[in-house]
């Protein structure tokens, strides 16, 4: 009698756990129809070469993503480029190198960092770092995608180092002793053996800095101008742009519902999705094959 | 014993008077009470009126309002067909729609309700001083890009304005960009910085020298400069404030109306006698727009 009523209580408790497990998926897949619900009308209301033109000016119906995306491209760009060296040089410092106390000072301070609000972030970005690059750079204003992007690599940091802090700890001791036995200096073992042996936890933990930065909406809006001008090249870093999540945000509030407006705002929302998805599919496929490698170097 | 009787009793006839007369107090209510007045148009007013409504709710708790957007044109065909009580309109009732509700035998009848002015506003350290409308549009679409084209430094020009989805934003596209012409199809330069909010580009203005921006005439904060417009090269120019609004002479400013279905009467000619009173006209103050009575 007990032991049945316990056996039912392990099937509930079992089916509870797998059920939601398995929520991932269904709530991925909801979100997933929904956004082609409402967003692929958008490919029969406006043709394909107007929505690959150069002009967004949605209340006179001008539908052109590329300035949209090419914002997008110019802002996450910058952040990586600004936060994987600086996010992979603090976590080879908290890992490799910090003395106990500096570790134990550094981390926390680190959390802290991933709990600052964006619109907080945000906020300091158009008060004090918009003033200062424009003074600083003489650029005609500070609202750039620069400025977004040094406020995007700060909010992608904090993932950054944890994740790339964890990969690099779960590097065997054995390999950085014997490193050091065959008379590497300190920074050859960091390069030459951890560093590579920890490659495929830094690469994640740079995309989903990544993905983070990508995704990230409040902090781009208020600091990066909103100008809807496609970007040509790098120098496009120290001018306005307009992001897509910028531009979903800003437009959503007030756009009638089933209007082609609306459609093309949630088929931003599909690009925004894919392109995410190519960033963490990419970084799977990375994982995956250097661990194949491992695996043949080991056997 | 006796006390506790009487509170026994106080508590069983306050319950009782809660429960059997809440019924009769509705009942009685939609009797005594006139019908919701039904205010419905112009979205650039819809948070007026909604703030007019709330405010007037709150001293006359037995007169319902309710207050939905949709543009002009969707107020004033609602007052035509007599489904709405007052139409909110942030343009004049045009001649072909009086006829329309003509038809129906309804003749329209006009009240300002309030004026919407624009004010352009530069750095405190910028020389310019004034600008025509033409220079100001010629700004705005990109065909001038340095302030000494127009009397100021040698500086970039930086060019804000509003996000596209405020009523501020089209007006201006319309009224000043495109003149006020219709068939002109002028559209903001696509370099213009699409800030989200008023504070947003007063915050821009404030510290920056090469930035030019307009807001609301309420909005506009004494730490930047506010230019004087004139309506074409040659005339004279304005500053914007209260007085220049109200005598038209400003440029971009326009009046605010609502109309009703012939002299209003009872409950709708008290809440326009309200509007048009001191106390309301506070709120106008208070959302950006000027009163049409000093304040």
């Amino acid at each position: 009698m007990t032991r049945s009523w316990n056996d039912w209580k392990e099937i509930l408790i079992t089916t509870i756990i797998r059920a939601s497990g398995y929520s991932a998926i269904l709530f991925v897949a909801l979100i997933f129809i929904f956004l082609l619900r409402e967003g692929l009308p958008a490919l029969a209301e406006v043709s394909p070469a107007e929505l690959l033109s150069k002009r967004w000016y949605p209340i006179e119906a001008y539908f052109g993503l590329l300035p949209l995306l090419g914002g997008t491209l110019i802002v996450t760009l910058g952040a990586a480029l600004i936060a994987t060296p600086i996010g992979v040089g603090t976590a080879i410092y908290i890992a490799e190198i910090a003395p106990r106390w500096a570790r134990e000072l550094l981390k926390p301070f680190i959390e802290v960092m991933a709990g600052i609000p964006s619109v907080v972030l945000g906020f300091i970005g158009v008060l004090a770092l918009a003033p200062l690059l424009r003074r600083l750079l003489d650029l005609p204003t500070g609202l750039t995608a620069l400025t977004g992007s040094l406020l995007l690599a700060a909010i992608s940091l904090p993932t950054i180092v944890s994740v790339a802090e964890d990969a690099l700890d779960a590097v065997p001791r054995a390999y950085r002793d014997a490193a050091l036995a065959l008379g590497a200096t300190q920074w050859q073992t960091i390069w030459r053996v951890t560093l590579p042996a920890a490659r495929s936890g830094v690469l994640t933990a740079v995309m989903l800095g990544l993905g983070r930065a990508i995704g990230e909406t409040m902090t781009v809006m208020m600091v990066t101008g909103n100008a809807p001008v496609t970007p040509t090249g790098l120098g496009a870093l120290f001018s306005p742009v307009r992001t897509m999540t910028a531009t979903i945000a800003a437009e959503m509030g007030e756009v009638a519902t089933g209007s082609t407006h609306y459609h093309v705002l949630f088929f931003i929302g599909i690009v925004l999705f894919l392109i995410s998805l190519a960033v963490n599919l990419a970084a799977s496929s990375v994982v995956f094959r250097s661990r194949k490698r491992a695996e043949r170097i080991l056997s | 014993m006796q006390i506790r009787n009487w509170i026994i009793l106080c508590i069983v006839a306050w319950g009782l008077a809660g429960c059997g007369g809440a019924r009769p107090a509705q009942a009685g209510g939609a009797a005594e009470k006139s019908a919701a007045i039904i205010n419905k148009g112009s979205d650039t007013m819809v948070n007026l009126a909604l703030a007019w409504a709330e405010k007037y709710q709150s001293l006359h708790p037995e007169q319902p309002i309710s207050v939905t957007g949709g543009g002009s044109g969707t107020g004033i065909t609602a007052l035509a067909n007599g489904a709405v009580d007052i139409a909110n309109a942030s343009r004049a009732i045009k001649p072909e729609e009086i006829q329309a509700m003509r038809a129906n035998g309804i003749d329209p009848v006009e009240f300002v309700v309030a004026r919407d002015a624009i004010a352009i506003i530069i750095h405190p350290d910028n020389p310019v001083e004034r600008l025509t409308l033409q220079q100001i549009s010629a700004i705005y679409s990109g065909q001038i890009n340095n302030w000494s084209e127009v009397g100021g430094e040698d500086r970039p020009i930086v060019r804000l304005s509003r996000e596209t989805n405020s009523g501020t934003h089209v007006y201006f596209l319309e009224e000043v960009l495109r003149l006020g012409q219709k068939d002109n199809k002028t559209l903001f330069s696509p370099d213009t910085l699409l800030l989200p909010s008023s504070e947003g580009i007063t915050a821009e203005v404030r510290d920056n020298p090469n930035a030019i921006g307009y807001d609301g005439l309420g909005y506009v904060t004494p730490e930047v400069k506010v230019v004087a417009v004139a309506a074409h090269p040659g005339a004279e120019y304005y500053y914007p404030s209260v007085e220049t609004v109200n005598n038209h002479t400003y440029p971009i400013a326009r009046d605010l109306y609502m109309y009703t279905a012939g002299e209003p009467q009872g409950a709708v000619k008290a809440y326009l006698e309200w509007i048009l009173s001191s106390e309301a006209q506070a709120i106008v103050v208070e959302l950006g727009f000027v009163p049409i009575v000093g304040y």
